[in-house]
């Protein structure tokens, strides 16, 4: 005996939460059959495995099914196979979007490419995320990529609205495709401590105030005019080119003196590790401001990251600086530029520093 | 000349790629009626190409308008090639030739190919200008209404009931031409569609010239069937009742159902109660309505009878039908000829109704069904398709006789079916044998109250000294009046009116015999020789569940059987409830052999508790309490002391009383099954093997579930489609059936994990359907509704309930106070009669078939528990249980795509039906030369029962609509050939697109009441 042909179709189609999580891990019916015989709740159904094991089928089907519409999650809306009220239809997006945290970090940065498909069974063996669900995280990534490239405006407003996202995930896309695009590099033994969140803010960081969309709405009409594509997602050139100005606050020595004897005013007695600071200050400084200049560089940009970990984090950290003193003392530094009278470029220091302090506040951790 | 048909093509969304290069694709639309076609432009390179075009105008008879679907092809321009075709769409024209129904088509329909499936929508627009025809010998017939429902649409009340109408079409099956073999699947799947579509089309429009003839508007309880002979043809027949109806206006419809309201408390202290022969008062209100102001108990009805202007017919002679006492032998009789008289007058008093406006059903007699097995053969000449007919008929004719020798006149829940296989065909026929109210069947009356009591249908139509077949009768347990059977079998709804106790529970009858192959004549007379065989045990099994739940009738009776090459499948699905009316069943009693093994005691011993077990489980279960009757309750309205001990007595000491009713072997009511009979075991196995629903779950086969009134708006409606191979070759009867019931029950336990959240739930309208596609085969589907409910139900006072939105019919309070009615007709049950002539030999009947085993069994070893020891046999005090619904915001709203309910009841809780657009009758064919790539034969049946969802889904809101009524799904036929990875199936889905408003304005109103047996209320 055996069933040859076993469905269920519900004029409300029926999708149960529990299996779409399964599903969407990547579990095989049997294993998910296994997972469910064991969760809350079943005995109370008496649920045979057999009753389990149909349902379960039924279910992935329809989930197969509608992952042709998932994939363009505006069709979901008014498409008339399917008729499932609006708020599960969020709810099926939203799932079918979220992301591991520690698959992404796997793939940040990287190009979205077959080539790093092909590589997903490593990642998969490593983070111990299901192959297939690798593969759907990583398509949803690459067709985000994909339309997103494509569309003029708002990155964040795009992804919104091309995929019915929330806003939460549709920042966190934001910078999924930001690293991607302008390939950050976010996988070296140094940044592995680093966590997505930690990314996704300094990306979300470097879109509002580094990219072209980010520089006021009289500039941004003025892009639209020109019809600027990828106005979010690549780095304002002008304002790359602008940083190399600041590279007199460590070739100019006196300027360098005053720069420091001001930030170390402010800083005495404030701070146990005042000391260090003193001495490194030059180091620090310099490390920042290399940074700044050589992104011009698509090379240096990649390393944006591994650089401000190497040139700033390390030596604090291992010198045991607290975050409250880093952050008193990248506030002093910063602000202390304003007040050198032979220092010009405050506009673009701004710029530069209100992004580097927010970075480095997210990436020193205690 | 009389129509002008107007269509236009707005847009198109979601096309396929039709051309790889571009990835996009140039469509444009052919739009073809009749012979006519128009074309649209290309719209090239879009996926979502906007059309626009002008209105294409077709001038046609409305003949063809009936007959022929507007069909709409998308294709894809191809300048070297031809062109391909995307998809097609055909739109039924029928609910636009009705100016009650739709007056627009327009909406977005999915583009269907028979290889593909859906391909994206199209946006149409269609509109008909018809003008007045004056030819009296037109062959059209529009305006007619059709309905699925199988009771009064609720927004209408029928002025008329007509009675019977029939027709069948028939035609070669394209599939079956020659040409089939040089053309795609795809030109043969479309030749198959268009060609049903077109004879529905035409049985339609024939069924409406029947029904103008009749002098009626509408046709109710239309069931269209599809019989495909495979090398004889194609038969589509139908069935259905019509009806004259009038629609409620808003006004109207407020009168109707509030103004009862106020009735009964005026019934209640004037109307008299017992013999109704000493109240002319009453007498005269009800029956005759040529004055309104004749007693306060009927003004109110009577005034809402003038308000929607029916003409007032005086009934001199035929209005004691108000009130006939008990003794009233000569006047029963001249009911009783009137009636017939009335009903004779037609060929088939049949109706496919299986609700009624109270007062409608008099007596209900039970079951009556009728099969023949049939030889196919080519049908030569498809304009002369007698042979069909007469097959029909001959069936038809075996039902009326069935009836009659029940002492009924008429046939209620009358439905036909067939079931093929190679050239061998039944022909099946079922219904209730019934007495109705006379007045029914003239003009103008329909919604009279009768004074009748919520018992008055269980009582016995046939006389009690000559009774048709073996039953026990009793005085019923609520008017005390009339005799009642022990069981009673029917095919109709659960009587509104019935006072029932506990909960009903779905009850299924499973049974497989293995036959051989063979072939023509001699497989044709095996079949005929195994199907009383199967009836009989269908029957037991059924006789037994109901025992083992203590309950004692059915409703919704439905027994199919279906053949393959080398078995037969037996389903019968019924819904058991507690009527009050009727006696106590007893218990079921197991017996060894007598031997006096100690052993083998034991093991009596032993399942003789399981099954006393179980038996209380049940009563627990589905509620069910029988009042204890104690001789002086209050208000008992019993008057004569004289008659009431007579009564106790004929109870408590039956066999004095009844002796006089040839009842020797039958005054005793429990079975006994004797377990060294392997038969007998195999009942007991099955019995205690039919695991009882989760908490929290009811299911019924019926309209709604008795004893469940306060639905919420949380609604599922669901096919559920298997398949299972049965891979020994070496099987017996025994171990197929084990494999048969088991995967019934395993498919109503995967729907009730499935529905889990849905709970506290009821699956209502619960339709199995079996069949053998192939050889080793069998195949099961189930087409119901899940409806949850409030566990505590919201009782209300009397005075404020009734209302249009479930109701079928509105309520007769006054029947409360208002005593008997034309009762004496005795009623009584179960005579189910089949009849397996026409082909060869002419088996007995069911009702000498029973008689017969009744007999074996007897001889065997029958003993029987008389019930009436345990109950005393008192009426029922008042119970009366409200129903009611919440109004819950549910449903979503706010997509761009309409939500459109479906459900096979006739009602949507929780909300009010304000327009009927019009009947869904839709016909699909699915194939796939790619079986492994669509996911296998489920994913393949998934989509395609999607897709028909969809369409169904579509069509009804391009209507305008938002829900489909009285839905079903009439046939699923799936093949499959996995070694060359293919499938076929077809689909044909029904029902009535409807439009409905939420019930938001009171939180809790009572939309349906049970009342149970007046008399109660009565002063003596």
């Amino acid at each position: 005996m055996a069933v040859e042909l076993d469905v269920f179709v519900g004029n409300t189609t029926i999708m149960d939460e529990e299996v779409y999580q399964l599903w969407l891990d990547g579990y095989t019916v049997n294993d998910a059959v296994k997972v469910r015989m064991v969760s809350e709740g079943m005995e109370e159904y008496e649920a045979s495995a057999e009753v389990v094991m149909s349902d379960t089928m039924d279910q992935y089907r329809t989930f197969q099914m509608c992952e042709r519409l998932l994939h363009n999650p505006t069709k979901l809306a008014n498409q008339l196979l399917f008729q499932i009220p609006p708020h599960r239809q969020a709810m099926l997006i939203e799932r079918y979007y979220t992301f591991d945290d520690v698959f992404v970090r796997e793939v940040l940065g990287k190009k979205l490419s077959k080539g790093t498909k092909k590589d997903l069974d490593d990642v998969s063996s490593k983070t111990g995320i299901t192959l297939k669900s690798c593969r759907r995280q990583f398509d949803n990534f690459k067709r985000v990529f994909k339309v997103v490239e494509e569309l003029k405006g708002p990155l964040v407003e795009n992804i919104r609205q091309n995929f019915i996202l929330s806003d939460k995930l549709a920042r966190d896309y934001a910078a999924i495709v930001f690293f991607a695009n302008n390939r950050f590099e976010t996988g070296k033994r140094k940044l592995q401590y680093l966590t997505f969140q930690d990314f996704a803010f300094c990306a979300g960081q470097l879109i509002k105030n580094w990219t072209v969309g980010a520089v006021g709405e009289s500039v941004f009409l003025y892009v639209l005019d020109n019809m600027v594509e990828d106005m979010d997602v690549d780095l304002d050139k002008e304002f790359l080119q602008d940083l190399k100005e600041l590279k007199i606050l460590i070739t100019d020595k006196d300027l360098l003196d005053q720069h420091k004897s001001l930030v170390c005013t402010a800083l005495r007695g404030k701070t146990k590790v005042y000391t260090e600071m003193e001495t490194n200050f030059k180091n620090l400084s310099r490390g920042l401001v290399n940074i700044a200049a050589k992104l011009t560089n698509t090379k240096d940009v990649r390393d944006f990251f591994i650089d401000l970990v190497e040139k700033f984090i390390e030596p604090c950290r291992s010198d045991r600086w607290a975050s409250a003193d880093m952050r008193l003392y990248l506030t002093h530094y910063t602000n202390s530029a304003h007040l050198l009278d032979t220092f010009k470029y405050q506009v673009v220091w701004d710029r530069y520093m209100g992004v580097i302090k927010s970075c480095i506040f997210k990436m020193y951790h205690d | 000349m009389p129509g002008k048909l107007k269509a236009k093509i707005v847009a198109g969304r979601h096309l396929p790629v039709m051309d790889r290069a571009s990835d996009l694709t140039d469509a444009f639309v052919e739009v073809k009626f009749g012979n006519t076609t128009f074309k649209t432009d290309v719209y090239p390179k879009c996926l979502n190409p906007q059309w626009n075009s002008e209105w294409f105008k077709f001038e046609v008879d409305d003949e063809d308008l009936q007959d022929e679907p507007l069909q709409i092809t998308v294709l894809d321009h191809d300048t070297y090639s031809a062109n391909d075709a995307i998809g097609k769409v055909y739109i039924d024209i029928d609910p636009l030739l009705c100016s009650e129904a739709a007056s627009v088509i327009s909406g977005w329909f999915p583009i269907y190919d028979t290889i593909h499936g859906i391909r994206g929508e199209i946006n149409v627009l269609v509109k008909v200008d018809l003008f007045n025809d004056l030819n009296r010998f037109r062959q059209s017939s529009c305006g007619v209404k059709f309905f699925c429902t199988t009771s009064i649409p609720l927004c209408y009340r029928a002025a008329m009931v007509h009675g019977f109408v029939e027709e069948l079409v028939v035609n070669e099956d394209p599939e079956y031409q020659w040409i089939d073999r040089i053309r795609t699947p795809r030109a043969s799947n479309e030749a198959r569609q268009r060609l049903i579509s077109l004879m529905s089309g035409e049985l339609q429009r024939k069924i409406g010239l029947k029904v103008l003839e009749m002098g009626g508007n509408a046709v109710v309880g239309y069931l269209q069937c599809f019989d495909l002979e495979g090398e004889s043809g194609i038969v589509v027949r139908a069935i259905g009742t019509a009806c004259t109806l009038d629609k409620l206006s808003a006004g109207a419809n407020a009168n109707a159902y509030t103004h009862p309201n106020t009735a009964p408390a005026s019934n209640a202290c004037n109307s008299p109660s017992k013999d109704s022969k000493e109240s002319p008062l009453a007498h005269g209100c009800r029956s005759t309505h040529n004055s309104p102001v004749h007693s306060t108990c009927s003004a109110q009805r009577l005034s809402q009878n003038f308000s929607v202007s029916v003409p007032t017919l005086i009934f001199a002679g035929m209005g004691s039908g108000g009130s006939v006492g008990k003794e009233a032998g000569p006047l029963k009789m001249l009911l009783r000829q009137q009636t017939q008289t009335a009903l004779e007058q037609r060929e088939f008093p049949f109706f496919t109704l299986t609700c009624f406006p109270p007062g409608f059903l008099v007596h209900v007699g039970g079951v009556v069904s009728a099969r023949s097995v049939k030889l196919l053969d080519r049908i030569h000449n498809p304009d002369e398709p007698e042979t069909r007919d007469a097959w029909w008929e001959e069936i038809r004719q075996e039902i009326k006789s069935h009836a009659k020798a029940l002492g009924c006149h008429a046939v209620v829940g009358y439905s036909e079916s067939t079931s093929i296989c190679e050239e061998v065909c039944i022909l099946s026929a079922a219904g209730t044998a019934a007495i109705l109210n006379p007045r029914y069947m003239r003009e103008g009356c329909l919604d009279i109250g009768s004074g009748d009591h919520s018992c008055g249908f269980c009582h016995i139509p046939y006389d009690e000294l000559n009774m048709p077949f073996p039953a026990q009768l009793t005085y019923c347990y609520q008017c005390r009046r009339q005799k009642v059977p022990d069981v009673l079998f029917t095919t109709i709804d659960l009587p509104t009116e019935a006072a029932v106790s506990g909960k009903g529970c779905l009850i299924q009858a499973r049974l497989c015999r293995l036959k051989k192959k063979a072939q023509g004549e001699v497989n044709a007379t095996s079949i005929s020789n195994l199907l009383p065989f199967m009836e009989y045990e269908l029957h037991t099994q059924l006789m037994n569940k109901l025992k083992l739940r203590s309950m004692n009738a059915l409703f919704g009776l439905r027994i199919q059987i279906s053949i393959g090459e080398n078995m037969l499948l037996g389903l019968a699905s019924a819904t058991g409830v507690y009527l009050s009316a009727l006696p106590t069943p007893g218990g079921i009693q197991i017996a060894g052999k007598a031997s006096g093994d100690l052993s083998n005691e034991q093991h009596v011993l032993s399942i003789q508790k399981r099954i006393n077990d179980a038996m209380a489980k049940n009563k627990e279960m589905y509620h069910i309490n029988p009042p204890e009757l104690s001789e002086e309750a209050a208000g008992s309205p019993i008057p004569e002391p004289k008659q009431r001990s007579r009564l106790f007595r004929s109870q408590s000491e039956s066999s004095d009383e009844l002796s006089e009713l040839d009842l020797s072997h039958g005054k005793k009511d429990a079975f006994v099954l004797e377990i060294d009979d392997t038969d007998a075991v195999e009942d007991i196995h099955s019995l205690l093997t039919d695991a009882p629903p989760p908490a929290g779950f009811y299911s019924c086969n019926t309209e709604v579930m008795p004893g469940v009134y306060n639905w919420t708006s949380g609604l599922q409606m669901f096919t559920s489609v298997r398949v299972l191979r049965l891979s020994n070759a070496n099987l017996t009867n025994q171990s197929l059936n084990k494999i048969f019931t088991d995967m019934c029950e395993n498919l109503l336990k995967s729907l009730y994990f499935k529905l889990r959240s849905m709970i506290p739930c009821c699956l209502c309208h619960v339709n199995f359907t079996v069949a053998v596609p192939e050889d080793e085969l069998i195949q099961v589907a189930v087409t119901a509704v899940a409806m949850s409910f409030d566990k505590e139900p919201i009782l209300e006072k009397l005075g404020d309930r009734a209302n249009e939105d479930q109701l079928q019919f509105p309520m007769e309070l006054c029947a409360e106070s208002a005593s008997v009615a034309i009762s004496n007709l005795t009623a009584k049950f179960t005579a189910t009669s089949v009849d397996y002539g026409s082909f060869a030999d002419r088996c007995s009947t069911w009702l000498e078939l029973i008689r017969l085993k009744a007999h074996t069994i007897r001889r065997g070893s029958v003993k029987t528990i008389s019930s009436s020891e345990r109950c005393s046999p008192l009426p029922e005090g008042r119970s009366r249980s409200l129903r009611s619904t919440r109004s819950s915001g549910g449903g979503g709203g706010g997509t761009a795509v309409t939500v459109v309910k479906m459900t096979p009841l006739s009602f949507l809780p929780g909300t009010r039906l304000i327009k009927y657009l019009g009947i869904i009758n839709m016909f699909f064919i699915r194939e796939t030369t790619s079986l492994r790539e669509e996911g296998g034969v489920s994913g393949f049946l998934h989509t395609f029962i999607a897709e028909v969802f969809a369409m169904v889904r579509a069509h009804v809101a391009a209507l305008g609509g938002n829900a489909v009524v009285s839905y079903s799904m009439k046939e699923c036929v799936f093949m499959e050939n996995p070694n060359k990875n293919q499938a076929q199936c077809l689909i044909n889905v029904s029902g009535d697109a409807v439009v409905f408003v939420r019930d938001t304005d009171q939180e809790a109103t009572p939309t349906l009441i049970h009342t149970s047996c007046g008399g109660t209320d009565g002063p003596t």
